[in-house]
């Protein structure tokens, strides 16, 4: 999956010379977390964070001096260098990214324009449509030796059976490297001729369909 | 039909039938319907023979192409990549001839017990063959065409401007019936369900709370797999008596699927009938706590066909007609005709034994996960109530 497909493409954004009056005004207003700062070409030259912001406000104790702190202009806070990417990244690359250097938003530039960004949220989402979760579906894990042409195997009864798959995930089976665990989201209500079909070809299923026929 | 409760039933509910070895199966109205006429606990007045339900009824819930293309898979008439489109040619939901007519007769005969209870005909109605909780808008799902009870509580805010409180104690989450209203502050739907961790559909978290006005009006306790009866009604009676004191319903609408049950091929948790004498029960009194005993029942899932739904729907009727579930025999003549065709022993008892229940090595943790899950579930009853009526 492509980061094109699931970056946002309107991008809050200001330049350098933006207040951080400004840039607080925008978080709320847009119920966002991170902008952009962009130059005149809309090359990204920084990024502002809300918490970059909170910490060049002033403190709830002390508004006098307010407006004077709430003018400086936003390159004066800024972080610098930014790590962007690029629309035909793949999704994944940029998860290790979040992971590893914990940031909460990337830009997304291409030519050096400034033309998405994406969030951890966006990530997340992703995740979960990865999972299936979001598709009305059953959940079957199946535990299988981990050797080359065991998937088509397994999932060639699905085939059988007409039942439609709706994602496929592979976990390590505790810290076995000999299995892998299956797991398998499928769009019908009734997993029981299936189910049947798995134990039958000799095929080990985890909880809860670890009972043989149900529980009776 | 002259006492406080009327049973709705009518031989072209047994039409909605997809092919022999499918699971859900609508002989079971008719085993619960004998097995009660055989207790001598139904006869001639209490029954009500169901109309069927207009297009326009059917619209207040489904889109109009989707009834289209339903219509025509009935006459045999849709190409099967517009039929997936609905959800219709799947294996849970097949095209049968005539699946349009048996659909719409199903949600007609709830909407037949919505009148009966809200013109003041009689307190309580059930519908066996209706409780349909996975259709969607536009698309069959989960062995659902039409969902009865969404256009049910459509109909009942059109016409009654009431407001309902939707209970569904099938083991699978009633998702459609939730989705249905889930922006409307009017319709509160309370689930509890097997955790959709890997049951059909996956869905009813406990977070799922509703949307835009109608959040706060949602409610779900997915419980662990392997739930027994003491767990499930501890959940089942505080949620359900904390709901509806915040809720304050004019009618209730309950969802009777009888899957929960251990003997049920389809869901891993483990009920016996102990489950479908009190969840009847606690839907009887509140709802004459809180609606004048306005009370709509339907049927649901249950694919135990022959052990299990007789006994759980007909105490539904038992608390209807008397306030109470039945115990003892279970009527000799019944299970004489039923036993030549069923295939493993029927039960002779109204109630199970504790034996049928197979050793659970993890209860203790069950029981503690679904207890911490209603914890969860009752900090949301617990906001300041004003203002609900305005």
């Amino acid at each position: 999956m492509l980061v094109e497909e699931i970056m946002k493409r309107e991008v809050i954004h200001l330049q350098a010379d933006a207040t951080i009056a400004e840039a607080l005004q925008l978080l709320e207003r847009h119920h966002i977390r991170h902008i952009p700062i962009v130059d005149e070409s809309l090359a990204v030259t920084g990024i502002v964070s809300d918490r970059d912001l909170r910490d060049a406000s002033p403190s709830v104790f002390n508004l006098e001096d307010s407006e004077h702190e709430l003018n400086h202009p936003l390159d004066s806070i800024m972080s610098q260098p930014v790590v962007t990417v690029h629309p035909l990244d793949f999704v994944e690359e940029i998860a290790r990214i979040f992971y590893e250097q914990e940031f909460a938003a990337l830009p997304v530039v291409q030519n050096n324009q400034l033309v998405g960004i994406v969030t951890e949220k966006d990530m997340l989402h992703t995740l979960i449509q990865l999972t299936g979760t979001n598709v009305q579906s059953s959940h079957i894990e199946v535990k299988v030796p981990h050797r080359p042409g065991i998937l088509p195997e397994v999932a060639s009864l699905f085939g059988k059976r007409n039942v439609n798959i709706v994602s496929v995930l592979i976990y390590p089976f505790k810290d076995d490297p000999n299995f892998k665990i299956l797991v398998f989201r499928i769009q019908t209500m009734n997993p029981l001729p299936l189910l049947e079909d798995l134990r039958e070809a000799g095929y080990e299923l985890m909880w809860p369909n670890t009972l043989p026929e149900g529980n009776q | 039909m002259t006492g406080k409760a009327a049973f709705v039933y009518s031989d072209e509910l047994l039409n909605y039938h997809f092919h022999p070895d499918h699971p859900f199966n609508q002989k079971r109205v008719l085993l619960t319907k004998e097995l009660l006429e055989a207790a001598g606990q139904l006869n001639e007045d209490d029954l009500i023979t169901p109309r069927v339900a207009t297009d326009r009824e059917l619209a207040l819930f489904h889109d109009t192409a989707y009834m289209e293309a339903l219509k025509k898979a009935s006459n045999g008439l849709l190409s099967e990549n517009k039929g997936l489109e609905f959800g219709i040619g799947t294996e849970d939901t097949p095209i049968f001839p005539g699946m349009h007519e048996a659909a719409a007769a199903l949600t007609g005969a709830s909407l037949t017990a919505v009148d009966a209870v809200l013109q003041g005909k009689v307190k309580h109605a059930f519908n066996s063959g209706g409780g349909l909780h996975h259709g969607l808008k536009r698309k069959a799902a989960g062995f659902c065409i039409y969902n009865d009870g969404a256009v049910a509580i459509k109909y009942i805010r059109e016409k009654y401007n009431a407001r309902v409180l939707y209970v569904d104690t099938d083991a699978h989450h009633g998702d459609g019936v939730q989705w249905a209203f889930y922006d409307d502050p009017n319709v509160c739907t309370f689930s509890i369900h097997e955790t959709g961790r890997y049951l059909f559909p996956g869905t009813g978290n406990v977070s799922e709370r509703g949307i835009k006005d109608g959040h706060g009006y949602a409610f779900n306790l997915p419980i662990d797999a392997f739930t027994e009866d003491e767990s499930f009604l501890q959940l089942y009676e505080s949620a359900f008596r904390e709901i509806a004191a915040y809720f304050q319903p004019d009618v209730i609408v309950t969802q009777n699927g009888a899957d929960a049950h251990c003997y049920d091929p389809l869901t891993h948790l483990c009920a016996t009938t102990i489950i479908y004498e009190k969840i009847p029960k606690l839907a009887h009194t509140l709802a004459h706590q809180y609606c004048d005993g306005k009370w709509i029942a339907l049927g649901g899932g249950g694919y135990d066909i022959w052990r299990v739904v007789p006994r759980a729907w007909a105490q539904v009727w038992n608390v209807m007609k008397t306030g109470e579930a039945l115990t003892g025999e279970l009527p000799a003549s019944w299970l004489e005709k039923w036993q030549q065709e069923a295939p493993r022993p029927l039960p002779a008892q109204w109630q199970d034994g504790s034996d049928i229940v197979p050793d659970i090595p993890r209860k203790q943790d069950i029981t503690e996960k679904n207890a911490l899950m209603l914890e969860q579930l009752l900090k949301y009853t617990k906001l300041p109530n004003s203002d609900k009526r305005s």
